[in-house]
């Protein structure tokens, strides 16, 4: 299987998890205790395998027979990943607690999908990332309906599932034309002959499925129907896992299989169009609805909806800063959108009580820090600096200017603008409002660990993005 | 010139403090009041010891400190100052330790929180200031708006709420097209530097290289952000809710800095990286600013609240700042900048006395007032001289600031025509009614508000935050040298850059000829 000691290292990041799954499945056959040891086995395993992406970052190679890569940005995304899941993991130990909704496969059904998303990173065949975007999506539609008895998480369930099914036929439709036109599914042999394939209407029908399909599991209008139903009836830690973790496995596949339309000389590619409409929809679409939302998991989806549009403005743009400006962007908003949801997941109450923006009002006086923290995330998603989700925005503006499509850009400034609004709705119900109600909710280590680290690496993202900048464009 | 690290400290001065309160208990507030007066102390004296330090025959910058902050990106830690900013930022750190004093009595809730974001506003406004990398300057510009924000919105008014959001969405919005702009400008660099790179100085060098349609939509882009922030008219409708509303503290420095931040941009950015738009959009803004000065002076005229009518006064006499710069030759320029520090310190100045006043009778309606100055004769002597400074009394500060743009802009060839000069001048004499008829009605006649009485006169405290502000406005009025010395070389080579002497008749530069 492995020709040498070097590949089965390379891909340690992957077998840590992989192995972490069959031994969590043994401590839950076995284990009374498994409640207290899974989740803090679950985040050994994801900082085990963090850590190892990140330090071996430089060792770039293509294993098991030309299907999987390592190395590089691929092992960025894996940072990414595991380290949210990390930080998800935190915020789901008292936030299954409070709902009474500990199932032992939790926390292994969140293995498996973070394994799926490391697979989709990974790739170097279509194949692959359709095996590992099923591995994630169906371990996704099953964590959606983990509150089993609410009627809530079951819709969201089901539509998860029916939409992510649709999405999932748009997806392998794609890639039969691509392997009809392309005769292979190797990423690096359709990416060689791209110039030649570009001219088979059957390789580009196939691509633009292809690119629908994952627009789905990215959350761009118009296949965004599915985010807001789903983030409000999923538990707050699962959504959390969605927008982040999901979002960003979807891109990393996108980047992936499309390096080739990133690879003609920065002038923006043969999608472009596409991509600048669908980009333009999200984001316009995401921020002014949200604008209209009462249920702060509702906000957190249409925001979640404008910001993949912004995401998009670097596919669309398809030059070496638009990779380098999305994997930075999506790093970061991982960690914006994790301290958000986990300050969500902390102070909704039990029956999703707490869930209305109101509920927020006069949290500046009642809980300083935590709202010092609230408001510093929503600052860095409405993109001020110094905070990174500005760098991020920054980044991408760059890419999309070089590529002649300052056009874009204005749209996304104007769309920036917008957002502020409602992001900054929060910050004055916390700070300028009072309220007489007390909002009853338990603080716990757990949340705030995970709230304080995803609010750190935001403020350290944001001041000094430039060690992290130097890693994502050394392996362009 | 060589590299020096006073700038640095300057900034973090105000930085580091602003973390040290943080670390003060509830009931400390005496301590956390004299900490803050005291770093905000230490910012001046730095500034000063640059002040002395500063080589006015020198136009380029000076104090640079450079190093690389992100490499992958080419952005640099790049700041210094030239004549221009060393002004602005001598008013910056003169005016936050005086009005932290004013606060002592006015701000009573949360006072940590207040002296925290008021000294990353500190931050905030040098870094504008003194930055010469375009996205230090964005990151600064912006990151100001968070302290701002929240200090009219806890500690502001009846419609706080709105005045913040509406302050803090109007401004980013145009700060966000500047940033498109800023990099595009950076873009287009690539071509001839071969880099990209968002250095100032090397910007300035290319950008006129740039295809004269494109300059002119990053013109219009940053122009718009600055004008936002000045307010030109017609953008200036955030401006009376947001002074109206701050607490006092957060009018004077709002007034006095916040608004230079608009036009210390047009003269740091738009002029000298887009001089041919420049030129040729300079009648056309001008003519806005000066449908500003005499909008702002009408509007004044029949506010019946003391703050609104200095607020209004604000779009007035910063009309008189960016006609002198669109006006593009020296006296004019080195007149904005004297008049933005004058600006500064008199509508500073009056904002404080509006304060103090209503923080003794809750009211700012004119119509309740009326005959304080038997009561508080101290209180109306420093009215009085405040009014006249803004009216622009000869031998006070305001008439040398508006003398000079008058003159500027009177032989200034890129307008061509000395009909702006006569409709701005109708503007001083509208400044003298509206300042004098508020004062004839607050001050003089009978008291007939029964509250009034047993009013009590200015303490020692707001005596002591109000007098260094009156020093500098007689100084400034009298002696004017000891400042327009220091821009004089530096609008010189802003003038030169703008337009080919052989072209445009010369102008002569009689008037401020350096103390060389």
């Amino acid at each position: 299987m492995f020709n040498n000691y070097q590949e089965f290292w390379n891909l340690l990041p992957m077998i840590i998890i992989g192995a972490g799954i069959i031994i969590s499945l043994i401590i839950e056959m076995y284990s009374k205790k498994s409640e207290v040891i899974l989740p803090w086995f679950s985040i050994l395993l994801f900082l085990a395998a963090g850590l190892h992406a990140l330090f071996y970052i430089g060792d770039i190679s293509i294993v098991l027979q030309n299907m999987l890569a390592t190395g590089g940005n691929v092992n960025i995304f894996h940072a990414i990943f595991t380290l949210g899941a990390a930080v998800v993991t935190l915020l789901s130990i008292d936030y299954l607690k409070k709902y009474g909704i500990y199932f032992r496969e939790y926390y292994i059904i969140l293995q498996t999908s973070v394994l799926g998303m490391m697979l989709m990173a990974a790739a170097k065949d279509i194949l692959v990332i359709f095996l590992g975007l099923e591995l994630m999506s169906i371990s996704f539609y099953i964590l959606a309906g983990m509150n089993r008895k609410r009627l809530n998480a079951n819709e969201a369930s089901l539509k998860y599932f029916l939409l992510g099914a649709f999405a999932t036929g748009f997806i392998v439709y794609g890639i039969a034309l691509i392997y009809g036109a392309a005769h292979t599914t190797s990423i690096d042999f359709i990416t060689s002959d791209f110039n030649l394939l570009s001219g088979n209407l059957l390789f580009v029908a196939g691509v633009l499925l292809f690119l629908i399909g994952f627009s789905f599991k990215i959350a761009a209008f118009p296949f965004h129907m599915w985010v807001p139903d789903v983030y409000e009836g999923a538990p707050t830690s699962v959504a959390a896992l969605f927008s982040t973790g999901g979002k960003a496995a979807a891109f990393s596949a996108i980047i992936a299989t499309l390096f080739a339309l990133f690879n003609n000389g920065g002038q923006g590619n043969f999608f472009t169009p596409f991509l600048a409409v669908i980009s333009v929809l999200s984001m316009f679409y995401g921020s002014i609805v949200a604008i209209a939302q009462d249920n702060i998991k509702r906000m957190l989806a249409y925001s979640s909806i404008s910001h993949a549009g912004y995401l998009i403005i670097g596919l669309a743009a398809g030059n070496y800063d638009a990779v380098a400006g999305v994997i930075f962007y999506l790093a970061a908003y991982t960690f914006m959108n994790l301290g958000a949801f986990g300050m969500v997941a902390l102070i909704e109450g039990k029956d999703e009580t707490n869930l209305s923006i109101n509920s927020y009002s006069g949290l500046g006086s009642k809980k300083p820090l935590l709202a010092a923290l609230l408001a510093l995330l929503m600052f860095s998603l409405a993109g001020i600096p110094p905070f990174a989700g500005f760098f991020g925005k920054y980044y991408i503006f760059i890419a999309a200017i070089k590529a002649n499509l300052t056009w874009l850009a204005i749209l996304g400034v104007i769309s920036s603008a917008i957002s502020v609004y409602f992001y900054i709705r929060i910050v004055v119900l916390m700070y300028f409002k009072t309220s007489d109600t007390e909002i009853g909710f338990e603080e716990s280590n757990n949340y705030m660990l995970a709230i304080i680290l995803s609010v750190l690496i935001v403020v350290l993202m944001g001041v000094f993005p430039g060690s992290f900048i130097d890693l994502v464009t050394k392996f362009i | 010139m060589e590299n020096s690290l006073l700038l640095t400290y300057l900034i973090l001065t105000p930085f580091i403090g602003s973390f040290l309160i943080l670390f003060f208990k509830k009931g400390q507030e005496h301590l956390i009041r004299y900490t803050a007066l005291a770093i905000s102390t230490i910012a001046f004296i730095i500034s000063v010891i640059i002040y002395f330090q500063f080589d006015s025959a020198n136009a380029g910058f000076q104090f640079i400190d450079k190093f690389h902050w992100i490499k992958g990106l080419n952005i640099h830690y790049h700041v210094g100052i030239d004549g221009m900013s060393l002004l602005l930022v001598l008013l910056t750190t003169f005016l936050t330790p005086l009005t932290l004093v004013s606060s002592w009595s006015s701000i009573e809730s949360k006072v940590k929180e207040f002296t925290f974001f008021f000294l990353m506003l500190e931050v905030g406004m040098l870094g504008v200031f003194i930055s010469l990398d375009l996205f230090l300057f964005y990151v600064f510009w912006e990151a100001m708006l968070i302290p701002m924000y929240f200090i009219i919105g806890i500690w502001g008014g009846k419609e706080r709420i709105y005045a913040a959001v509406k302050f803090f969405i109007y401004t980013m919005f145009g700060s966000l097209l500047m940033l498109v702009a800023l990099i595009w400008l950076a873009v287009y660099a690539i071509g001839p530097l071969g880099y990209f790179t968002t250095n100032l100085i090397e910007l300035y060098a290319v950008s006129p290289q740039i295809p004269i349609d494109i300059q002119t939509w990053m013109f219009i882009a940053f122009a718009f952000s600055f004008a936002i922030k000045v307010p030109v008219f017609p953008l200036h409708t955030w401006l009376p809710d947001a002074h109206v509303q701050a607490p006092t503290a957060g009018s004077v420095i709002l007034a006095g800095v916040l608004l230079k931040m608009g036009t210390y941009g047009l003269l740091r950015f738009n002029l000298p990286l887009f001089p041919e738009v420049s030129v040729a959009a300079a009648p056309y803004i001008s003519i806005l600013a000066i449908i500003g000065i005499i909008y702002g002076a009408l509007v004044s005229m029949v506010q019946t609240d003391i703050k609104k009518l200095v607020a209004y006064s604000s779009v007035s006499h910063l009309g008189f700042v960016v006609l002198g710069i669109f006006a593009m030759t020296q006296e004019s320029i080195q007149g904005a900048i004297i008049q933005m520090v004058n600006h500064g310190l008199s509508t500073g100045a009056l904002f404080l006395l509006v304060g103090i006043i209503y923080e003794r009778t809750h009211t700012r309606e004119i119509s309740d007032y009326g005959g304080i100055a038997k009561l508080v004769p101290v209180f109306a002597f420093a009215l009085m001289f405040a009014s006249l400074s803004s009216v622009g009394l000869p031998g006070l500060n305001g008439f040398i600031g508006e003398f000079l743009i008058l003159l500027g802009s009177f032989k200034s060839p890129v307008l061509g025509s000395w009909w702006f000069t006569v409709f701005a001048a109708s503007g001083v004499i509208f400044a003298a009614v509206y300042l004098l008829w508020m004062y004839q009605r607050v001050v003089y006649g009978e008291v007939t508000n029964p509250k009034l009485n047993g009013l009590k006169d200015m303490n020692n405290r707001e005596i002591f935050v109000l007098f260094p502000i009156f020093i500098f406005i007689v100084w400034i009025g009298i002696y004017p040298s000891t400042f327009l010395k220091v821009s004089d070389k530096s609008t010189a080579k802003v003038v030169k850059q703008m337009y080919n002497p052989e072209k445009i008749n010369p102008v002569q530069m009689g008037l401020i000829q350096s103390t060389k």
